[in-house]
């Protein structure tokens, strides 16, 4: 049985938890609204370079010449996995559901005998996947510094998987990032960035007869690079709205989690404390009555 | 005859303009062109220069850095890789797009990526030549 000391301090202890829970959630309502606006913002253009892509990989994209970014290397042996997750913990299941996915793809792939490489941004991913992985790991990119997502560091990520796949370092190239869907759901997603597909939307089908200024292939590859910083911006986007958004609903449960123990503490604090003044009555009286 | 068309100008971070406009100047790969109403529908890469929004609300100038512009029945729009209007263009800002081009152009003359070297010069000579069309 705890003192009433004890109970005390415990009691302390979870409020000050409590108030420390409160304050994360709140913070991170705030970065989910910012974060969701600048995913909001992004989108126009996504939406837009994706038509084009759509229009022009469907007219080049089949021929012989097309690019390796779309037509792929022509083997898919070495698939290079990217595995995107939060620089911090403390956001419920986040983390842990992207890696997980990416391991269960990591080891699918590697049954079916492929080479799998893996290319981790965030620190929570690289140390969850270290485990198992840590002897394919081709690199990781730190975004600690980073107060807000910008393009640029898209197009850094982009250039190393770019500068890697020229290399003939792989043949695949995934993403794996949470798609936001609200606040309590976000879905683990995997995203195949190399070679690309895009598909036309239905209601592009009527398409004009474009001009290109230079070639269509010039054009397309021009472009493709820039497809593949565009998605990984997506994605990066996505990640840090559902991140927050994870860690607003995982705060939220842990400061109603500290509510009900408190509550419950007090109970048995009270319960201990009128059990402590009845033994002393209890002494008084038979005191009193054996004089 | 349509005398404004749908003007949308859009980088991977924001969308900075959408407006009606009656000529719009882009800075093509191979030359600047002039965008009006009913133009053919055209898909152009661009190369670093001024983008020239003429509107019946006033012209207003940016500064692109590269992408692509497509032209269609509906109007144009402006895919920038980033997009500030002059106005706001530091030379400070510019110089650190300068320093960029130029490490691009250095890594490319390292590794004798030949085919990239041309590239990459002609990315620096623009960006160059930007700073003193806007009198920076």
């Amino acid at each position: 049985m705890p003192s009433l000391k004890d109970l005390k301090n415990r009691i302390q202890s979870v409020k000050n938890t409590r108030k420390i829970t409160k304050a994360m959630q709140m913070v991170a309502a705030a970065k989910l609204r910012r974060a969701q606006e600048a995913a909001e913002e992004a989108r126009p253009y996504a939406k837009r370079f994706n038509a084009v892509m759509a229009g022009l990989a469907s007219s080049v994209g089949g021929s012989e010449s097309a690019p390796k970014l779309i037509a792929g290397t022509g083997s898919d042996q070495v698939h290079l996995l990217v595995v995107m997750t939060a620089e911090r913990g403390l956001c419920g299941g986040f983390n842990s559901n992207i890696s997980k996915l990416a391991r269960q793809k990591a080891n699918e792939l590697i049954a079916a005998g492929k080479t799998v490489k893996m290319l981790t941004v965030g620190k929570k991913g690289r140390d969850a996947l270290k485990r198992d992985f840590e002897d394919v790991f081709v690199g990781h990119v730190d975004l600690t510094e980073v107060k807000r997502i910008g393009y640029s560091n898209a197009q850094d990520i982009a250039k190393d998987v770019l500068g890697r796949f020229d290399a003939g370092e792989f043949d695949v190239a995934t993403i794996f990032y949470a798609e936001f869907v609200n606040v309590v759901t976000q879905v683990p997603t995997a995203q195949q960035i190399i070679p690309a597909s895009y598909e036309a939307s239905e209601d592009e089908g009527l398409a004009a007869e474009y001009d290109y200024e230079p070639s269509e292939e010039a054009i397309l590859a021009d472009l493709l690079p820039r497809g593949v910083a565009t998605q990984i911006f997506a994605a990066l986007l996505e990640n840090g709205a559902s991140e927050q958004g994870a860690r607003m609903s995982a705060m939220d449960n842990a400061t109603r989690n500290a509510g009900d123990m408190i509550d419950q503490l007090t109970i048995e604090f009270n319960r201990s404390r009128q059990a402590v003044i009845t033994s002393e009555l209890i002494e008084i009286i038979s005191g009193a009555e054996a004089l | 005859m349509a005398d404004t068309m749908q003007f949308d100008l859009v980088s991977p971070e924001r969308s900075l303009a959408s407006l009606k406009a009656t000529a719009v100047q882009i800075p093509g790969a191979e030359g600047d062109m002039t965008a009006m109403p009913l133009h053919a529908p055209t898909i152009t890469t661009l190369r670093p220069g001024l983008l020239k929004v003429e509107s019946p609300e006033g012209n207003t100038d940016y500064v692109v850095t590269g992408g692509f512009a497509e032209i269609n029945a509906e109007g144009l729009s402006v895919l920038a890789e980033k997009a500030i209007p002059t106005s706001e263009l530091t030379r400070e800002q510019l110089d650190t797009l300068i320093e960029d081009a130029r490490a691009a152009h250095k890594a490319a003359v390292d590794n004798e990526q030949h085919d990239l070297v041309t590239d990459a010069a002609k990315l620096l000579a623009d960006m160059e030549a930007l700073g003193t069309h806007i009198a920076l």
